[in-house]
Formats: C-alpha cells, structure tokens, sequence
C-alpha cells in the first residue's frame, strides 16, 4: 500500500503534464471552431504549403541526423579507445556549450552567418566574394547538427564503453582486420547506442522551429514553424493540433521503422 | 619431439615505468603443453599478450618458427587465443560465433558448416548451433570460446586463465578435457594460470614466473620435486624450506642435526636453503629420530593428518602422515636421502627480491 503511495506524485504529474495536454491537442486536433468532430485539420496537411514544409522538415532533419552519425561515431570511437582520464576529458569540453542557452548558441551562428557578419566579414577582409550563407536549408542542418550532436555523440560513446576489450581483441585474433572488426564487431554491438542517437536527434530536429526560425529566416518555413505560427499568429489552435497530430505519427512512424531493426530492445527511447 | 616453434628472445615490457618482465627469454616446442605460473602480476599474462600480438614488447624478439612476427598485428599471427572471460560476440548466435574466424578467411559455406559441426562435437556440445550466447552457463561458454579458436587450426592456442571463472568439478572436468583436446589435435598450448595443481595436472612443461622473471623451467615432476629456489618450492604445494649447512656432498646439517641428502656440487660447509615436502617426513619413535621435537597442532584432514611438528629450535615443521602423532607427544623426525632437495642461498639482492615474500 505505501509503496503505492510512493507512485502517486508522478502519476499525477504524468496524468496533469501529459495526459491531460495530450488528450486536449487529440481533441482539438480533431474538432472545428464549433466544437464539432472534423478531420480537416489534420487533413489540411495534404495543401501545398503544409506539405511542402513537412517534407522539408523531414528532409532536413534526416540530413542532419545522416551528418551527425557520421560525425559522432568516429569520434565516439577515438573517446572510447582514450585512456580513461583523457576521455572523459574531451567529453567535458564536448558537453561544456551543452550548458550555454540553446538560444544563445543559434543566435551566435545567427552573427557569424549573417550577410555583414563575421564569416563575410572575414571573406571581405580576404577579398573574397561574400556568401549568402544564412536563410538557406544548409544554414539550418548546420545548426541543427551544431545543437544535436552532443546528444548523438554520448550514447554512441555510453554503449562503445559497454564493450570489453578482450570482444574486440577476439576479432582481430580471429583474422579480422580494422575494418572486418568495425563491421561485424563494433558497429553490432553499438546499435543500440546509435538507435537511442538517432531517436534524440531526429526528434527534435523535425520538430524545431527555433533553429529554422533564426537561421532560415522567415523564407524557409518547417512544419515545426507553420505549427508555431497557428498557435501564435494564427491563433488557429485546432489547425495547429491537427497538424501536430500528423507530426506525431510520423515520428512515431520512423521509430517504428527504426525499432524494428534494433532487436535488442535497448537503446530506443521508448 | 619437434624444434621450437616459439621463441621469445630477451624481451623487456614495463607499464607506466613498472617493469613486468624483465629480459625474458623462452622457447616453447611443437607440439607440447607449456604452463606460464605464478602469482597475479608476474607477468604471464603480458608474456600471452606479447605472443597473441595484443601488447608490444619494449624490446626483445618474438620468433614464430624462425620468422620475427613483433610487428605483425594479432590478426595476422598464426595463432588464437581462448580469452579469460570467454569473448564470446553476443550479437552473434553460436554458429555464427564460430564461424567468425573462417567467414574471414572466406572459406566455402559447406566446409564452414562442417566444421563448426566438428568443433561442437569436439566439445560436447553438439546441436548447439542455434542457441544464444546468453543461454550458454559459464563452462559451456569456454568450450564455444575454444571451439571458436581451433576451427581456425592455429598451429599454437593461448589460453589466458581460461578455467578462472567456473566452479571447482567444472574447473577438472574441463582440465581432462583440455588434455583431450591438446592430444587429439595435436597443436601447441601456452595455458596462463596461478593455479598450481592446474598446472601439475595438464602440463607438459611448467614455466614459473615471478615479478617479470622466469624462476624454474621444467616437467611438472622436477617443479614439484626439484625445487630450484625458495619461491618455486614455497609456490608450488607446501613445503618446510629450512636454513641449513652443507657440511659436504651428500651430508646437510639442519638445526645440529646431519642429514644424509643426494645432492652434490654444493661446496663445503657453505650456506644453503633446505626443501622437504611435508609428506616426505617420516615420524619415528625419539630415539630414532633424527631430530626430535613435539606435537603442537593436529588436523584430521581425509586422506592425511596434518601435523605441525615444533624443534627445540622454535622452528614449526609441517607434516603430512597417515600415522597420528597426539599433541603434545614426543616424536622423533627423520627424511630420506632423496626426499630431501637442496638449494643455493639467494646470492645477490636482485635474486632475494624474486624470493619468497611472506
């Protein structure tokens, strides 16, 4: 009975902050400014403009994740095979901007990407011709790789120290060269730590609008932005459930998909 | 037997400014059981690790049948290694865990089947193919980490500490199958352990290693029986080492007392260590004995009683009879000729520091 006592604050809080803000976005996800039960709000989705920012938003969060795989295993690989102290050293640093404002750090790209800003700056004191390099899908992945490496980087490095030495001192006695080892031995054994990467990643990659907002300007329109704007500007609450409803499945959709090949069970965010 | 196949030349390794072995030199034959033994941190485990191609020496050669393989990487060493805890890729099913070493080697698919049917076979494990590393116990785990290795056919197989983890029984059961294996495969063993009796029982040769030096080399018999110093003889079973004289050959004067011994060589009236195993004492009646002294302690032990014997002297001999002696009891001690082993005082202060330390 105490035990069960004990449960109770975080089932009022799961009930309060999550089910409760859930079921109300389902409910005007799925009803007209008259309280009636409709599905065009969330089949608005299929207009031009929605659908192209959702496709946009799913391309570009997918690059950023793609990029920031391909950035973070390596690296995960060099701290794993550090020393203890001089690894968990470069963890530090890599961690330290994690503790500055989110805001803080995409307003600094915001400055060095800016068309009188640092970079062109730079390029103007080099007579080089000047970039425009903010506003684009490119500055956007930038900064989406930029804010969401670290959360890439860490469990990739968790599940690689997981491994035992002698596992991969095994492959290689069996003949296996860097490569092989790579392959069939680090990579496996490291998927639950990549899934649990990509997962906290892509997520919020598809769903910011923050990044898109100060580097794309107000040209390159995410769906995270077109919902935001239905809150905010619109005051369109039930367009803007209905759209994040179809959001929602869509993530739920590709950790499915992501999930399938993770047999483990480990690593996913669920 | 065949010429050595493994020869390790002077090899130096120290760790953060730690030397762990020290111009180490070794030559293991084809075809034979060779135990590295000693103490943790003697360093038989880097001794693997050099061989297996997982450490770098300092300096020295390492000579695989007459080629220096110190630069090759362990993937191209003709030999495999059965780790302390197994390995095994869990990622990975049984079969496919054996299969590991022959996919690379990009042998045919029927060939890798028939072979991985061969090494579970090998192992008492037939029809195992499918199952999960996790759902293996921990014996059954070595034999797969054994089957993983020789399906490669290395001409020598390292085992680090392979038993270390499995309880007693398992642990000899696995000895006898170890033997088995070695004799119908006909492949060399290099066995890393600090057991001794794991030693005695499997080896062909025993190499007993204290703090990075080699302190006897040789068949399990001249270890056990042959003690060359006071380490080995106090490492390797129980033993009673004992300060005496070696008045001239054959005759050693232990607390006063002369015994008759076999050993020769040693010089006259020069200072000398004396092993006697404590199954070797006889205990007579006083006036028989050539020393006396009284009982002080008694354990009924199964197969044996364990005494422990006090001399006037103060000195404690360990004692190991079928016949009981009652505390308290006089009695009369006396040693064959051959029972008795004679070693040199350690001479230097370099050879006290591989000694005996209690």
């Amino acid at each position: 009975m105490s035990k069960k006592m004990l449960s109770g604050p975080y089932l009022l809080w799961m009930i309060g902050f999550i089910i409760i803000p859930l079921a109300l976005i389902v409910y005007y996800g799925l009803t007209d400014k008259n309280n009636v039960f409709t599905l065009a709000n969330v089949l608005s989705i299929a207009t031009a403009e929605h659908s192209k920012a959702l496709w946009l938003s799913l391309g570009l969060s997918f690059a950023s994740t793609l990029i920031c795989l391909v950035l973070a295993y390596p690296l995960a690989m060099i701290l794993r095979n550090r020393q203890m102290g001089q690894g968990s050293f470069i963890v530090f640093i890599f961690i330290l901007p994690m503790w500055m404002n989110f805001l803080l750090r995409t307003l600094a790209w915001q400055t060095l990407l800016e068309k009188s800003g640092v970079i062109n700056g730079i390029l103007t004191a080099l007579h080089l011709p000047t970039q425009s390099l903010i506003n684009t899908p490119g500055a956007i992945v930038l900064g989406m790789v930029y804010n969401f490496l670290p959360f890439m980087v860490l469990p990739i490095y968790n599940t690689l120290c997981k491994i035992d030495d002698n596992t991969i001192n095994a492959a290689r006695d069996l003949g296996a060269n860097f490569t092989q080892t790579l392959l069939w031995v680090w990579f496996p054994l490291s998927v639950p730590g990549v899934i649990s990467g990509i997962t906290m990643v892509f997520v919020p990659a598809l769903t910011t609008f923050v990044i898109s907002n100060l580097l794309g300007g107000s040209k390159i329109l995410l769906i995270g932005n077109v919902i935001e704007q239905e809150f905010t500007k619109g005051s369109n609450w039930h367009l803007g459930s209905g759209l994040s409803l179809v959001l929602m499945v869509f993530i739920l959709l590709s950790m499915a998909l992501i999930a399938k090949y993770d047999k483990n069970g480990e690593g996913s965010a669920f | 037997m065949g010429q050595s196949l493994i020869d390790l030349q002077n090899i130096y390794k120290s760790f953060d400014g730690t030397m762990v072995l020290d111009d180490l030199s070794l030559s293991v034959k084809e075809n034979t059981f060779v135990t590295l033994l000693g103490p943790s941190g003697c360093g038989k485990t880097t001794t693997l690790r050099i061989i297996g191609g997982f450490e770098t020496q300092d300096s020295g050669n390492v000579i695989f049948d007459g080629t220096e393989i110190s630069k090759l990487p362990p993937n191209k060493r003709q030999l495999n290694t059965v780790f302390q805890k197994y390995a095994l890729f869990t990622h990975m099913n049984i079969a496919e865990n054996i299969a590991f070493g022959l996919k690379i080697k990009g042998k045919s698919k029927p060939y890798i089947q028939d072979k991985i049917k061969y090494a579970l076979k090998l192992v008492n494990l037939d029809g195992f193919e499918n199952r999960s590393v996790d759902s293996l116990s921990g014996g059954q785990q070595q034999r797969i980490a054994i089957a993983r290795a020789i399906v490669n056919e290395p001409r020598v197989l390292l085992l680090d500490e392979p038993l270390g983890a499995l309880d007693l029984k398992l642990r000899q059961d696995m000895q006898y199958e170890l033997i088995r294996l070695k004799n119908e495969l006909g492949i060399t063993f290099i066995y890393v352990t600090h057991d001794q009796e794991e030693a005695l029982t499997m080896s062909d040769t025993i190499v007993v290693m204290n703090q990075g030096y080699i302190q006897q080399m040789g068949s399990p018999e001249q270890i056990y029986n042959e003690p060359e110093n006071a380490f080995v003889a106090d490492f390797i079973g129980e033993s009673n080492i004992v300060p005496g004289i070696m008045l001239h050959d054959e005759l050693v004067e232990i607390f006063g007392a002369k015994f008759a011994c076999v050993d020769k060589g040693f010089g006259i009236n020069r200072p000398v260590d004396v092993v006697i195993r404590p199954e070797d004492i006889d205990l007579v009646e006083p006036s028989r004995g050539t020393l006396v002294g009284t009982c002080t302690h008694l354990i009924f032990k199964g197969v044996h009683y364990e005494m422990e014997i006090t001399t006037p002297d103060g000195f404690e001999w360990l004692v190991h009879s079928t016949d009981m002696c009652p505390v308290g009891q006089e009695v009369g001690i006396h040693v064959d000729p051959f029972d008795i082993q004679i070693m040199n005082k350690p001479a230097s202060e370099d050879e006290e520091a591989v000694g005996v330390n209690e």
